[in-house]
C-alpha cells in the first residue's frame, strides 16, 4: 500500500474576493519528489503555505505526515523543512551563525549541532564561506545555505518554494542533484517551479493555473495522456503562419522555436499533418513533422482553458 | 528545557545582530550621553535674564538707579529703550523684548511715598500714596516669563535709598527638603532616565519584530518550532542590558557633572529600573505586533513618547494637571517610573512604601507580554 505524506481534499483559500486555491485534491507519496508547476500567481506558494501551516485554509482537509492542519501545525514543524521563495535567513549573520541559530531552534544538542553543521558545510560546499555574512553570498551559495538550513534537523518532508528562481543553470543542475540525494535517503520533497525542465525531473507533478489544479501525474503519464498532437512546421513565413493557424478552432496553440513552428492540434483531429496540409496558409515547400509532446506542450494544453 | 534553548538561540542571535549594527550601538551610548548634557544644562525652570525694554518718561537719575536695582536681581536684563509706549508695544509684539518697564514722569514723587521705601507709614486713605512706582507690560502668553516678572511686583526698593532692609516677618516658614539649592538638574536627571528609556526601549523592541517581517526572515522563523512567547522573551532580554547601561550612564554622569545625589540604595534603584525597562519593552512588543513596517512602529513609538514626556511629571507637575489628563498619565509606565525613580534616587524611599507604582509596572509587563504573545500569530494570514 502506498503511504502518503500529504493528503489534501477539497482545499480552498480565498483572499477577500480572490480565490487563490480552489477545491484542491492532492496525494503525495512518501519518498518522492513532487512538483508544483505553474506560472506566477497560480497559487503554488499559497498551497505550500497552507501545507506548512503558515496559512489557514478557508475550507478543506489537510493531513501532512498524519498531522491534521492547521490544528497540529506546532507538532508538525519538527518534522518538516521549509525553504521560502525569497531568501529568509539572516543576512547580517555568517553562514555558520545562521546554521547554528536554526540548529538551536530545532533543539539539536551542542555536540550534535557541531557535527551536523560541519557535515552540511561539506555537503553544500560552503566550508570556505563559513565565516562570511550570508548577505555577501552569491545567489547559488545563498540557495545552498537555505537548503542546508531547511534540512538541518533531517526532516521527513521538505517544502521548497521556487528554490531555483534566482540561480544560474549550472547551479540549478547541481541543486537538483542534491535534491535527488536527499530523496534517495528517504526524504519526501515537494517543490514548486515555473521551469519546465525542473518539472520534468519530478517523480510526479501537478500543474496549477489560477488556483486550480489542471492536471497531475508523472511527466511521462502527462505527456502520454495529453489530449493533443504536436506538429512542427518548417516554413519561411512563420509569423504570418502562426497568426493564421491560431485562428483555427482545432489548433490549441502555435509557438515559434527558431525556424520552426510548434503547433498543438486537438486530438479529435485524427491526422493532424493532413489537416494542416489542407490549410491555405501552408505552401507546398513547407515541411511538416509529427513529434513527441514535451512537458511544455502538456502545460499549454492543460492550462489553455483559462485563457481567452 | 527545549524552550529555554530556543530562547537562548533567539537571544544570542539578537546579540550578534546588535553587535554588527554599529550605528545602533553608537546610539545606545550617545542618546543618553548627549541628551543628559543637553537637558541637564538646558532645562531650567528658574527663569533668568529675560530681555526687557524700558520707556523712561522721567529721564532722571532715579529712574536709572531704579533700572539698575531691577537688573541686579538678574531676573530681567534691559536690552532696549523706547521713546513711546507704542514703540514698546510693537517691540513686545515682534518678540524683541518680553516685557517693558514704563517709568512715569513723576517717579520721584511716587517712590518717595512708596511703602517699600519705608519712609514712615503714609496715610492709608490717601490714594496718591498707594500708587505703584512704575508699570511692567509683559508678554503674558508665556506663563513662565509672566510669572518671573510678576515676582518682581513687590521687590524691596530699600537699596535704592541705601536704607537697611525692613524686615517683614513672613507668614510661613518654608523648609526645602532634598534640593535646598533649588537646582533644576536634581529633578531633571532622574526624570531623564525615564524619558530616554521610554524612547529607546520601545523603539528597539518595536522595530525588532517588524524588522524580521520586513527582511523576510519571519516566514522561515514561524515555520520552525519556536513559540511566540519564546520569541518575545528572547528578543527583549538583550535590550534589558542595554536599558540598564543607559540608566547607569545617565545617573552616573548626572552625579559626576550635575552633582545629582543618589540617596537611595542601588539595588532598589536597580529593581525599579528593570521593572520599567521590562514594561517599556513589552509595550514595544505590543506595538511590533500592530505595526506593518518600521515607519509605522516609529510613529507609534512617538505617539507614546510625547505624552510620556509631557504628562508623566517630567516637565510639569502631575498634580497640576486636570483629572482626565492624570488618568491618561496613569496608564503610561513612564509616570509610575518617574515617581519611583525620583523617590528612590532623591528621597531614599523604599520600594515597600511605593507598592502601587511597583505593582502597576509588574502588571503592565505581564499583561503586555500576554497581549503581544496572543497577538503574534504563527501564520501569515
Amino acid at each position: 500500500m502506498t503511504e502518503y505524506v500529504i493528503q489534501v481534499s477539497n482545499l480552498c483559500r480565498q483572499f477577500g474576493e480572490v480565490k487563490a486555491i480552489q477545491s484542491l485534491d492532492l496525494n503525495v507519496e512518501r519518498g518522492r519528489i513532487y512538483g508544483f508547476l505553474g506560472p506566477n500567481g497560480s497559487g503554488k506558494t499559497t498551497a505550500i503555505r497552507m501545507l506548512t501551516g503558515l496559512l489557514k485554509p478557508s475550507s478543506g482537509d489537510i493531513r501532512v505526515l498524519n498531522y491534521r492542519l492547521p490544528g497540529q501545525a506546532q507538532n508538525l514543524r519538527l518534522h518538516i523543512g521549509y525553504m521560502t521563495q525569497n531568501f529568509s535567513l539572516y543576512e547580517d549573520l555568517t553562514v555558520t551563525e545562521n546554521l547554528r541559530f536554526f540548529a538551536k531552534i530545532y533543539g539539536l544538542t551542542a555536540t550534535g549541532r557541531k557535527q551536523r553543521i560541519a557535515e552540511l558545510l561539506d555537503i553544500y560546499r560552503l566550508g570556505h564561506k563559513a565565516a562570511q555574512l550570508a548577505g555577501n553570498l552569491s545567489g547559488g551559495q545563498r540557495q545552498r545555505l537555505a537548503l542546508a538550513a531547511a534540512v538541518l534537523h533531517q526532516p521527513e518532508l521538505l517544502f521548497l518554494d521556487e528554490p531555483t528562481s534566482a540561480v544560474d543553470p549550472e547551479n540549478r543542475r547541481e541543486f537538483w542533484e542534491q535534491l535527488f540525494d536527499l530523496s534517495d535517503r528517504g526524504t519526501s520533497i515537494l517543490v514548486s517551479t515555473h521551469f519546465m525542465d525542473e518539472a520534468e525531473r519530478c517523480h510526479k507533478l501537478a500543474i496549477f493555473e489560477t488556483g486550480i489544479k489542471r492536471a497531475d501525474g508523472s511527466p511521462d503519464e502527462l505527456m502520454r495522456q495529453m489530449g493533443a498532437h504536436v506538429v512542427e512546421i518548417s516554413s519561411a513565413h512563420l509569423r504570418q503562419l502562426k497568426q493564421q493557424l491560431t485562428r483555427l478552432p482545432e489548433v490549441i496553440s502555435a509557438a515559434q522555436l527558431g525556424s520552426r513552428l510548434r503547433v498543438l492540434v486537438k486530438d479529435q483531429v485524427s491526422d493532424p499533418v493532413a489537416f494542416l496540409r489542407q490549410q491555405d496558409s501552408l505552401s507546398a515547400e513547407d515541411r511538416l513533422e509529427k513529434v513527441h509532446p514535451s512537458l511544455e506542450d502538456v502545460f499549454v494544453t492543460s492550462t489553455g482553458a483559462g485563457r481567452p | 528545557m527545549k524552550s529555554l534553548r530556543r530562547i537562548y538561540a533567539i537571544f544570542s542571535k539578537e546579540l550578534i545582530q546588535l553587535r554588527r549594527d554599529k550605528m545602533t550601538i553608537r546610539m545606545v551610548v550617545m542618546i543618553p550621553l548627549i541628551q543628559l548634557l543637553l537637558f541637564g544644562y538646558a532645562i531650567n525652570t528658574n527663569v533668568r535674564h529675560i530681555p526687557v525694554g524700558a520707556v523712561d518718561q522721567s529721564q532722571n537719575g532715579l529712574s536709572r538707579i531704579l533700572m539698575q536695582t531691577i537688573s541686579a536681581t538678574r531676573v530681567v536684563e534691559f536690552v532696549a529703550r523706547y521713546a513711546s509706549i507704542q514703540q514698546a508695544q510693537s517691540a513686545i509684539a515682534s518678540a524683541k523684548v518680553r516685557a517693558v518697564l514704563v517709568i512715569p514722569a513723576d517717579v520721584s514723587q511716587r517712590l518717595a511715598r512708596h511703602q517699600s521705601v519705608g519712609l514712615g507709614t503714609p496715610p492709608s486713605s490717601d490714594e496718591e500714596t498707594s500708587r505703584p512706582v512704575a508699570q511692567w507690560m509683559v508678554d503674558g502668553s508665556d506663563t513662565m516669563i509672566a510669572g518671573a516678572v510678576k515676582s518682581l511686583r513687590s521687590m524691596p526698593l530699600t537699596e535704592l535709598l541705601s536704607k537697611p532692609a525692613n524686615r517683614n516677618t513672613p507668614t510661613f516658614e518654608v523648609t526645602l527638603l532634598f534640593n535646598p539649592e533649588q537646582r533644576t538638574a536634581v529633578n531633571v536627571v532622574p526624570g531623564l532616565v525615564a524619558i530616554i528609556l521610554t524612547m529607546t526601549m520601545i523603539l528597539f523592541t518595536s522595530a525588532a519584530i517588524v524588522r524580521e517581517n520586513e527582511r523576510g526572515n519571519m516566514e522561515m522563523l514561524i515555520a520552525t518550532p519556536v513559540r511566540p512567547i519564546e520569541l518575545m522573551v528572547g528578543k527583549i532580554i538583550p535590550y534589558m542590558f542595554i536599558g540598564a547601561l543607559q540608566a547607569a550612564i545617565v545617573l552616573g554622569l548626572g552625579k559626576l557633572l550635575f552633582n545629582v545625589p543618589i540617596n537611595g540604595s542601588l539595588w532598589q534603584l536597580g529593581v525599579v529600573t528593570m521593572l520599567f525597562i521590562s514594561a517599556s519593552l513589552t509595550l514595544g512588543l505590543v506595538i511590533s505586533t500592530l505595526a506593518k513596517n518600521q515607519l509605522q512602529s516609529m510613529q507609534m513609538t512617538v505617539f507614546v513618547l510625547l505624552p510620556s514626556i509631557l504628562l508623566s511629571g517630567f516637565m510639569f507637575p502631575y498634580e497640576g494637571m486636570p483629572r482626565f489628563a492624570q488618568h491618561i498619565a496613569e496608564t503610561l509606565p513612564a509616570t509610575h517610573f518617574m515617581r519611583l525613580i525620583r523617590s528612590v534616587v532623591l528621597r531614599d524611599a523604599e520600594i515597600a512604601d511605593m507598592t502601587f507604582d511597583t505593582f502597576w509596572l509588574i502588571a503592565f509587563t505581564v499583561l503586555g507580554l500576554l497581549v503581544a504573545s496572543l497577538r503574534f500569530k504563527k501564520t501569515l494570514d
